[in-house]
């Protein structure tokens, strides 16, 4: 809350105005009802019409001004949030960008990363400004009814105090239950729920569909019995709400009549009370409302603070090897290694495929390769510089490329190629110039939401041509002909393999062994380990893993 | 009310009934109420106090607290009603129709649907249709009993109370045209973050991380502008609605006051059509505020049904013959459709007690499917597959699976002990059965360990094992393997190999096998190439 808070100073003045805009739209309404008031109960003791002509101008102009008001609040509260909305979505890009250890957020943590920026926007518009409104208001209501009847201000002051404190404390304390009861609920409901679809063949075959069907439909009643419960509290407090309406303006009544009022001040006091009230009681709804975003800001807060300064980092790029020596890496929570042992020199024009089962470390060996990956011992070196050393802009340049599960962003193919330089030549390696030839807009064609009006070969090719593009000194090429039929997989690799040039190193992470018989050495990943390396000749003449999966 | 809401859920009709009446008794309780307001003010007027209509006033408030508090309690009673009966049909379908119904796609959304989805109704039923309701009664109320009280009052009422509904349909007309000029702009702009969020690892890769911020900030800022030209269009109905609904009061206010003057019309009458005028416009305005928080229920709804009407009567609900210790199962010309194509053609096979077959060829041939029609998961489109004769079809398919062990390729792990996983198929198992279980299949993790939701916290291997645990336990005639060890590292591979060697001794196996390492397993070996079978002589196993 605290660095959201901070984050809204440049904002303040704006939300203030959205605020006092908001409160201006209910005292209107509020001095509407009451000069409507006022102005019949005049007009009863039949006053010149001249007594009553601002009365009649004032209820014409608050009938007006209030709808307006509302218009310029909701526009201002808009506006002032959005821009605040701006800052917190960069800030939280930034603070993503810099983390040490990338975090890979799965369509599930994305979207709640996502609903979690905008419920900043609720908290504001929906909880914030209302509450902020609602308290003015109410504060304005009690001291305009002590200048016509003290006695009446105190009755009116409890009944808001109630309104304005005890039911939205109250709703407050009943949304936290539910929370804590509904929710857990609702978990284990959706748990099952995959457990019956995901699960079902599962199910089936072992005769169970029965019984796992019967434990979701006893949970699914405890949750609505649950929910109903909760419910009827919930609706006990409106009700509450309605009853103190009435109330307090029936006690205004009565003490504004005691202490000797004049009977239009009685009218309009009753019909204040009633307003107020009723404007008093956003602030139940705002406490409805705050856990929920309440919770959502607690789960942004760290990526809410001020990024740290980026380490300076080496960025002079010499021309040198890169040695990779012992290494090994084993990521946290993890009880193996994902790599070990490994011994890799990357000369120039050096060309290495690493191959063997899905899972064998060799995406892990590339990441620590490209310093993505800090090794748990052993060392990734260059010039006698750690990789994951090399500041992050310049890293890429030295060993990068096509690394697993390449990004298609919703933007067009020039923008996805993410650099320049020899663009034509990058997509003809790839293959993909022809195509990009045919179409109408060329490069400037938009790829579509993540990528979805490429074929997955186009997609593959896209990320190749990226690759090339970006030049590095070190080539990595993860997969790089996925999802294309053998024969264009073929044309592609000796393609990029041309393109890249001799004075350029380049390591393939393949699980075809076709076309590796011009590579200077092969090595077989299992379990983290190089369980075999060589060259292709070799290796097909060597009992081993290699062999078999010719 | 959505029409097949009541028809798929009669128990939640009486609810809806209900909240009509309880939103007529509040339009009178409104009019009861105003009434006696107006008469202890008009008193008040005159400085005295009327007890006997302070009383009503009082009265009619209490009352309409309860008819407010019965209408949310009805409300949610009716939304939870609803909600566990839709529940219970999208899961029940699932067990009615089967696995084979459900493909990845569908299995997904259903999940979605059953578990979170349908809350997003509670908005709907608890918000927008009681709003609804009271936006019927309230104003016909309001407008008779001011027909009564001042014929004048009640037709300005009556005349600008449907501007509200027009202004409405109008307004949304012009801002879902302008939001539909601005979709594709307001669309590409908020996903932007999300896009960039996504692609995050690739942009590091490139070195490109932290150069977006300004994009992302640009774009933030470009989608604020988007946003607030179309918001501008927007909130134009809330605008209209709200000056009709004061301009009225404004229109009734000042006659009636001019009308005082000249002593036609008594103040009692006059501060009721103050009052009440408001009331009329409230319910209406109320429900449009809360029809865009319904929409999402609307939806799941529409999906519901969706999902519910395509799916099929069930197939698995024949009472079929008792099943015996058979001898030979015989595949005879099957052939299995999928809506992607044929799985399975012409498949003729016959499998002996005893056996021990190997499925071979490459994937997507249709090795899995010849072990989802032995499971019963998918019928053949053509052909039948016959148990000593009978067709698997007449069988009791309880009773049939009760004699199968199925390992699939990967297994589903439920949230819960690992034990209880293991005891799947034999709920009735003691823990001693489990444990041997559990160390028949080498399993390395304590059967009282929790797993999460689709077994998470075990790796590949382990959940395997626990698969075979399953198997073990069952104790089955005819063990059905679909690829156990794919996917594993060499060291898995070899526990889980001794494992399923120990369980497929003395029993008939039918087993999908990519690995080389399975073959020894099997003394017979059927190629499956394109949905079509052939038998190879396998030599003398090793």
């Amino acid at each position: 809350m605290r660095v959201l808070l901070a984050m809204t100073r440049p904002y303040r003045w704006r939300l203030a105005g959205a605020g006092l805009l908001a409160a201006g739209t209910d005292l209107a309404g509020l001095a509407l009802m009451a000069t409507a008031t006022w102005l019949l109960i005049s007009a009863a003791g039949r006053p010149p019409l001249q007594a009553l002509t601002v009365a009649i101008v004032a209820v014409r102009a608050l009938a007006v001004g209030r709808g307006t008001l509302r218009y310029v609040e909701r526009l201002a509260g808009h506006d002032a949030v959005l821009r605040l909305l701006t800052d917190v979505r960069t800030r939280v890009y930034e603070s993503l960008a810099a983390m040490a250890v990338p975090v890979r957020h799965t369509g599930d943590a994305l979207s709640r990363l996502v609903s979690d920026v905008d419920a900043v926007q609720d908290l504001m518009l929906r909880v914030l400004v209302p509450a902020g409104a609602a308290a003015t208001v109410a504060t304005l209501a009690v001291t305009g009814a002590a200048l016509a009847s003290p006695a009446a201000a105190a009755a009116l002051s409890a009944g808001l105090l109630l309104a304005g404190l005890a039911l939205p404390a109250a709703a407050l304390a009943l949304t936290h239950r539910a929370a804590a009861r509904v929710a857990p609920l609702r978990g284990a409901l959706a748990t099952d729920a995959v457990d019956l679809t995901a699960g079902a063949a599962d199910l089936a075959a072992y005769g169970a569909t029965g019984t796992a069907l019967r434990a979701a439909a006893g949970r699914a009643a405890e949750l609505a019995r649950v929910e109903r419960r909760l419910g009827y509290a919930g609706s006990a407090l409106d009700a509450a709400g309605v009853l103190l309406g009435g109330a307090t303006a029936a006690a205004v009544v009565v003490v504004a009549l005691r202490s000797g009022a004049s009977g239009v001040t009685v009218g309009v006091l009753a019909v204040l009370s009633l307003a107020a009230v009723e404007a008093t009681l956003a602030l139940m709804t705002a406490a409805r409302l705050y856990p929920g975003s309440r919770a959502a800001l607690t789960r942004l807060a760290p990526l809410l603070a001020p990024p740290a300064p980026v380490a300076g980092g080496s960025t002079d790029v010499p021309e040198a090897d890169v040695v990779a020596r012992d290494l090994a890496v084993r990521y946290p929570g993890s009880d193996r290694p994902a790599l070990a042992g490994v011994d890799l020199t990357l000369a120039p024009g050096r060309r290495v495929a690493v191959v063997g089962p899905s899972g064998a470390g060799k995406s892990t060996l590339i990441a620590a390769l490209a310093g993505l990956v800090a090794p748990t011992s052993g060392s990734v070196t260059r010039g006698g510089h750690p990789m994951h050393e090399y500041a992050e802009q310049v890293r890429p340049r030295i060993v990068g490329g096509l690394m697993a599960e390449a990004y298609v962003f919703h933007a067009t193919l020039r923008e996805n190629l993410l650099g320049d330089g020899d663009v034509d030549g990058a997509l003809a390696a790839a293959g993909l110039l022809d195509w990009v030839r045919t179409l109408p807009d060329g490069l400037d064609t938009p790829a579509g939401a993540d990528g979805a009006q490429l074929s997955g070969g186009q997609r593959q090719r896209l990320a190749l041509a990226r690759a090339l593009l970006l030049g590095p000194r070190v080539l990595v090429l993860d997969e790089p002909t996925e999802g294309l039929d053998p024969d264009a997989a073929d044309r592609v690799l000796a393609g990029t393999l041309t393109a890249a040039g001799p004075g350029r190193a380049v390591v393939l992470v393949t699980h075809r062994l076709r076309g590796l018989e011009g590579f200077d050495e092969i090595l077989v990943l299992d379990g983290g380990v190089v369980i075999q390396r060589g060259t292709h000749v070799r290796l097909s003449a060597t009992p081993g893993w290699y062999r078999e999966h010719l | 009310m959505d029409p097949r809401v009541l028809r798929r859920v009669p128990a939640a009709r009486a609810q809806f009934a209900l909240l009509g009446a309880l939103a007529v008794a509040t339009a009178g309780l409104i009019v009861a109420g105003a009434t006696a307001l107006a008469t202890v003010l008009a008193a008040a007027a005159e400085g005295r106090l009327d007890r006997g209509a302070l009383a009503w006033f009082v009265a009619a408030v209490a009352g309409r607290a309860l008819t407010a508090w019965a209408q949310g309690a009805v409300a949610v009673r009716a939304a939870a009603t609803v909600k566990a009966a839709l529940r219970g049909e999208l899961l029940g379908a699932v067990g009615q129709r089967g696995p084979g119904w459900l493909s990845g796609q569908r299995a997904g959304e259903l999940a979605t649907l059953a578990g979170r989805g349908l809350d997003a109704l509670d908005d709907y039923i608890t918000g927008y249709l009681p709003q609804m309701l009271l936006g019927a009664a309230v104003p016909v109320a309001v407008l008779a009993r001011l027909a009564f009280a001042d014929w004048g009052s009640a037709l300005i009422v009556a005349a600008t109370l449907p501007l509200i509904p027009v202004f409405a349909i109008l307004v949304g007309w012009q801002t879902e045209a302008a939001t539909r000029r601005q979709w594709r702009r307001l669309a590409l702009l908020g996903g932007h973050f999300l896009d960039m969020v996504a692609g995050l690892p690739t942009l590091r890769a490139f070195g490109r991380a932290r150069a977006q911020a300004a994009a992302v900030r640009r774009l933030a800022g470009e989608h604020r502008l988007a946003t607030m030209r179309t918001l501008r269009i927007a909130f134009l109905s809330a605008l209209v609605l709200e000056l009709v609904a004061t301009l009225s009061v404004a229109l009734v206010a000042v006659p009636i006051g001019l009308r005082l003057l000249d002593g036609g019309l008594t103040l009692g009458t006059a501060l009721l059509v103050l009052l009440l005028a408001p009331e009329a416009y409230l319910p209406l305005r109320a429900a449009g505020a809360k029809f865009h928080a319904s929409m999402a229920g609307l939806t799941a709804l529409d999906e519901t049904f969706t999902i519910l009407d395509a799916a099929p009567a069930g197939t698995d609900q024949r009472a079929g013959g008792p099943v015996g210790a058979w001898r030979e199962i015989r595949f005879e010309n099957v052939t299995v459709e999928y809506d992607r194509g044929a799985a399975l053609r012409d498949a003729t096979l016959t499998i002996r007690r005893g056996d021990r077959v190997a499925l071979v060829g490459p994937s997507g041939a249709g090795k899995s499917t010849i072990l989802a029609v032995l499971l019963g998961f998918v019928a053949p489109a053509s052909g039948r597959v016959l148990v000593d004769g009978v067709d698997l079809r007449d069988l009791d398919i309880d009773a049939w699976r009760a004699g199968l062990a199925w390992v699939p390729q990967r297994p589903h792990l439920f949230a819960a002990t690992l034990a209880d996983n293991i005891r799947l198929g034999a709920p009735e198992a003691t823990d001693e059965a489990v444990r041997e279980a559990a160390s028949l299949a080498v399993l390395p993790v304590p059967v009282e360990t929790v797993v999460g939701e689709r077994g998470h916290g075990l790796s590949s291997g382990q959940r395997q094992r626990v698969a075979l645990a399953r198997a073990f336990l069952r104790d089955p005639a005819l063990l059905l393997l679909d690829e156990p060890t794919a996917r594993l590292d060499p060291a898995s591979e070899a526990a889980v190999l001794a494992a399923t060697q120990r369980l497929a001794h003395g029993r008939t196996v039918l087993m999908v096998a990519h690995r080389p390492a399975m073959l020894p397993l099997a003394d017979r070996t059927i190629t499956v190439q394109d949905g079509q079978v052939t038998e190879r002589a396998t030599e003398a196993a090793a």
